[in-house]
């Protein structure tokens, strides 16, 4: 591996630019100013909303098309690229640099950012025009931060770019302003984010501080051999990057942006945005020696919590993209296991089961990307046929949405771990790492096998519960409402976006022991193992997922011929059609069909403990009930108990510092003085 | 040994699997003073089945069909998983348990996608009921296989069940005990048997599976009776390799044995049926969690 392209000194007007200057970091920057310039054109001229849009789109899709291009390049070659120029800017450098960790995470960013420009185009038909127009540079500013987060190697541009990717979300989510509710859900997002990125600032202070220098690889220098210094910025980056993330309890901003945000923003959010902040954690570990065990233990706890609190709120939900966005929490913590068994390897020396931990997070990191990209476009298709995503309101879609729904279908099935999809592939290596684990003398990671085990088990089962309800009661059954009737098949560029991410969800699933395979460089690269070790060790596994493959190709076989010969028996048989037994009943109608809320009430009932729904229930009474209802509220409990008293606190207290706002503008001049003189005074005093 | 060797374990389950329920019926009418169905009536269900038309409800689409076609689909595929009477399975790797839980998983998710397809309410309680006791089925099943791997060192399903002999038991009694029990629960809950569900009852509010595939009829009721009992086979193998340790080496003594063992399991659920009332639904969660308590003590048990 080496540095590719040249050293050159370029003069600018009056600085100098000392670069090195990679061709495939050359090429992620025409990416990222395409797809700045489709944004800010269509901003410009949204007074010509249908031209502008066009605009947008075409920044977004060619941009991430170039942006694929240099991601696959890299990945293949294995080669680091590197971009770096002085910059008159006080304190940061232009340090840019593309290994193959930067690559792998910009699959995600770009191939979404790519599916949803196809799609937002079509989605967005009929909206407010200048408006939508204005959407498509917060979109494309969205895809180009988190490119430019990704490959930048400088703490101050990093922060930046972090920046940049924090703010463009709000404008999406705050797309449809008019309900109260979305402006609230801006603002939850908005505290969030930036919550989260307090603890960053404080991270990259800290470390820029100590290292006199804001490069990453300053940051390495100073880390090294300091664990105690390695444990605390491990912890802040695993706060503020987890709020970006989604872990839980920082996940309530999750539920609240992604139904309020466009769907194809909802995707790209969802699908690359927390991606982001995984991205971050694991560069983070980049930059340390060999973790420590307890990171692991964190990393796993974290991990496992989130995953099963996210998919049991996500079971209570009837909103059909807030439950979508509890299966992010839910596969953040997916990813986290994975990663923190990982970690737990690298801690304990066993290279092995490092290599498997850190294979199957970031496998599932593509995957999720996938299966959940694929579900939000889906969700968006039948919002956009039914006018709603209620699932109490819907019903029978399949019928008329036969390739949403079936796209859907495979996303579900992918989503919950089922073979032979690529969801099925990452918990298979992150399961089998535990089954692993558990046969090492050392109790510790036999435990922690254990506890990876019992986790994913109990997240696949209730996950699989959830998305039976999804996508059992939103397509099939009859319509529960007359737009759900009435809907009609989502026009053709969306349902292009939506069957690439079906196929990648199979090819994936079908090509198993080539994408671990070529997870090696991106595992060398995060654990700094030689690649022989990794290689050898994930030749088993990749042997065994090739055998898997056999067995599911006999289950195909199996069911094509069973399939066929009954078509045949019922051919000579016959086949009616007739309503379903109701119990003696004859007049069945669509309302009389199971709900979402009945479907999932026995496991709500169950882990009330920890979902604490609230519920008002009316029931008939008497002999001739006139009125009865029942009214579910599975708003977020660590918002409600949490964060909402919490912040009421917090504001009470802030409420004293009114005495100093009077509004006159005067006044403020004069406080902007005062504290100017007092630093003065300040660093006059300071040697 | 020959050919028959690799292939005994599946065709043994494909031939004989219908005969369990069998078994268990006549188990039933025996303690309950009746002659009872022939043991090969399942058989005879099937095959009465397959020459049927077919009535499908009107809001149903291909996904009615497709659900039991792919349940039948991974049972089998399951099969070659499944190592049987000491024998190894068709095919086995590392991690091939996994593989097997997630087929399990597979089918459950298609047979219940077909029961919500009929948009009927009664298969929406069905379904409902069945995701819910998998949730935490599916935890317990991987809970008892992981104890077992940590037992025997084995990633895979065959070389854990080669050594499950005699000087295993010697070695590990309490832990293989504990799991042997987890694996019996499981054989009730996932195939919907009493006390966790009760296929005969008369009133389709109180049902699980059964009232999953109410509405199918014709070949899909065929390929659905069979799939059951080959479900009950796989889950059943898991428990009679564990239970009958006799590993002598020879096929046709090591089979005898086997299959000995699969017919004491069925008379064993035989005589829960008749013994026991099913569980109220809000009981069958803990009876579930119990049994994943169970395979949890055996591998605590070996940690100490």
């Amino acid at each position: 591996m080496g540095h590719a392209g040249d050293d050159r000194e370029l003069c600018f007007g009056t600085f100098r630019l000392r670069q090195s200057f990679g061709p495939v970091v050359s090429l992620l920057l025409v990416a990222i100013a395409l797809l700045g310039l489709g944004g800010a054109l269509a901003s410009a001229l949204r007074f010509r909303p249908a031209f502008a849009q066009s605009l947008g789109q075409t920044g977004a899709v060619g941009g991430s098309a170039l942006g694929l291009a240099a991601a696959v390049n890299t990945l293949y070659s294995g080669r680091i690229d590197v971009l770096t120029a002085s910059w008159p800017m006080p304190g940061g450098g232009l340090h840019l640099e593309i290994d193959a960790l930067s690559a792998f995470f910009l699959l995600p960013v770009f191939g979404l950012s790519l599916l949803t420009g196809i799609y937002g185009r079509s989605y967005l038909q009929g909206r407010d025009t200048g408006h939508a127009a204005a959407s498509w540079f917060h979109l494309n500013m969205l895809s180009a931060a988190m490119a430019l987060v990704i490959v930048a190697r400088d703490g101050l541009l990093f922060l930046v770019a972090w920046e940049i990717m924090a703010l463009s979300p709000f404008f999406l989510v705050i797309f449809d302003d008019r309900p109260e509710a979305v402006r609230q859900a801006a603002w939850i997002y908005l505290a969030a984010t930036h919550l989260g990125t307090a603890f960053l600032l404080v991270m990259f202070v800290l470390l820029g501080n100590l290292a006199g220098s804001s490069d990453f690889a300053g940051y390495a220098a100073v880390l090294h051999g300091h664990p105690g210094l390695s444990s605390t910025m491990f912890l802040l980056a695993l706060v503020g990057f987890g709020a970006k993330a989604g872990i839980v309890p920082a996940h309530v901003w999750l539920p609240e942006a992604h139904p309020a945000a466009p769907s194809h923003a909802s995707a790209l959010m969802s699908g690359a945005m927390i991606k982001v902040g995984i991205y971050g954690i694991v560069r983070i570990l980049t930059l340390m020696d060999a973790p420590m065990a307890w990171w692991g233990w964190a990393l796993i706890a974290a991990g496992a919590s989130s995953g099963v609190l996210g998919v049991l709120y996500a079971l209570a939900q009837h909103d059909l993209k807030r439950l979508l966005a509890y299966h992010s929490v839910e596969n953040i913590g997916i990813i986290l296991i994975g990663i923190g068994i990982g970690v737990l390897g690298l801690a304990y020396g066993m290279t092995v089961l490092a290599v498997l931990g850190f294979a199957a997070g970031l496998l599932h990191v593509v995957n999720h990307s996938i299966f959940k990209g694929l579900l939000f476009l889906g969700a968006g298709a039948v919002q956009h046929a039914a006018h709603t995503v209620e699932i109490e309101e819907l019903g029978g879609l399949l019928k008329r949405m036969p390739w949403t729904g079936t796209t859907f279908l495979i996303g579900a099935a992918a989503i919950v771990g089922l073979p032979p999809l690529n969801g099925f592939v990452s918990e298979f290596l992150l399961v089998y790492s535990g089954y692993l684990g558990l046969i090492e003398p050392n109790t510790a990671i036999a435990s922690a096998g254990l506890v990876s085990i019992v986790s994913m088990g109990l997240i696949s089962g209730l996950a699989a519960a959830c998305f039976a309800k999804a996508f059992g009661v939103v397509f099939l059954g009859s319509p529960r409402s007359h737009e759900a009737g009435e809907a009609r098949e989502a026009a053709a560029p969306m349902l292009v976006s939506m069957a690439v991410l079906a196929l990648c969800c199979v090819a994936i699933g079908a090509a198993a022991p080539w994408a671990v395979q070529s997870l090696a460089s991106v595992v060398g690269t995060v654990s700094h193992l030689p690649p022989p070790q990794v290689h050898a060790a994930l030749a088993p596994v990749t042997a065994s997922l090739t055998a898997a493959i056999v067995v599911f190709a006999v289950l195909a076989g199996v069911a094509l011929v069973a399939w066929i010969l009954r078509a045949r028996r019922l051919a000579i048989a016959g086949v009616r059609r007739a309503p379903v037994w109701g119990c003696g009943f004859q007049r069945p109608t669509a309302r009389m069909q199971y709900t979402a809320s009945s479907f999932a009430q026995p496991l709500v009932t169950q882990f009330r403990l920890l979902i604490r729904n609230r519920e008002v229930l009316a029931a008939p009474d008497g002999y001739f009930p006139t009125s009865s209802s029942y009214v579910s509220d599975s708003g977020d409990p660590f918002l409600r108990l949490l964060f909402a008293p919490t912040f009421r606190w917090f504001g009470r207290m802030t409420r004293r510092i009114y005495v100093v706002q009077h509004g006159h503008i005067h006044v403020y001049v004069l406080y902007v003085a005062a504290t100017l003189i007092a630093l003065i005074f300040w660093g006059s005093l300071s040697p | 040994m020959s050919g028959l060797h690799w292939f005994f374990s599946p065709l043994c389950a494909l031939l004989l699997a219908p005969l369990i329920p069998g078994v268990i019926n006549r188990t039933k009418s025996f303690v309950a003073g009746r002659r009872g169905p022939p043991l090969s009536q399942p058989h005879r269900d099937v095959i009465k089945a397959l020459r049927r038309g077919a009535v499908y409800g009107d809001a149903t689409t291909a996904l009615v069909r497709l659900g039991p076609v792919v349940n039948l689909g991974a049972l089998i595929a399951a099969l070659l998983l499944l190592p049987f009477a000491g024998v190894p399975a068709v095919t086995g790797f590392s991690g091939d348990l996994i593989v097997l839980v997630g087929l399990l998983a597979l089918g459950r998710f298609m047979t219940v996608l077909a029961a919500l397809d009929t948009g009927s309410s009664f298969e929406g309680m069905g379904a409902s009921r069945e995701v819910h006791f998998a949730a935490l089925a599916e935890p317990a099943l991987l809970l008892a296989l992981a104890t077992l791997t940590r037992v025997t060192g084995a990633t895979s399903l065959s070389p854990i069940y080669q050594v499950m002999g005699v000087p295993a038991w010697a070695h590990a009694l309490p832990t293989l005990a504990l799991v042997a029990m987890t694996f019996l629960v499981l054989e009730l809950v996932e195939n919907s048997r009493i006390p966790v569900d009760d296929p005969t009852t008369h009133l389709e509010l109180t049902m699980i599976h059964e009232v999953m595939v109410l509405d199918h009829t014709g070949p899909d009721l065929a390929i659905i009776q069979y799939g059951a009992a080959l479900k009950l086979w796989v889950l059943g193998a898991l428990f009679v390799g564990l239970a009958v340790p006799v590993r002598t080496g020879n096929l046709w003594l090591d089979g005898a044995a086997a299959l000995t063992g699969m017919a004491g399991l069925a008379i064993v659920v035989g005589i829960v049926e008749s013994a026991m009332a099913r569980y109220r639904l809000v009981h069958v969660p803990q009876f579930i969690v119990g049994a994943a308590t169970l395979a949890a003590v055996g591998f605590i048990v070996l940690l100490v």
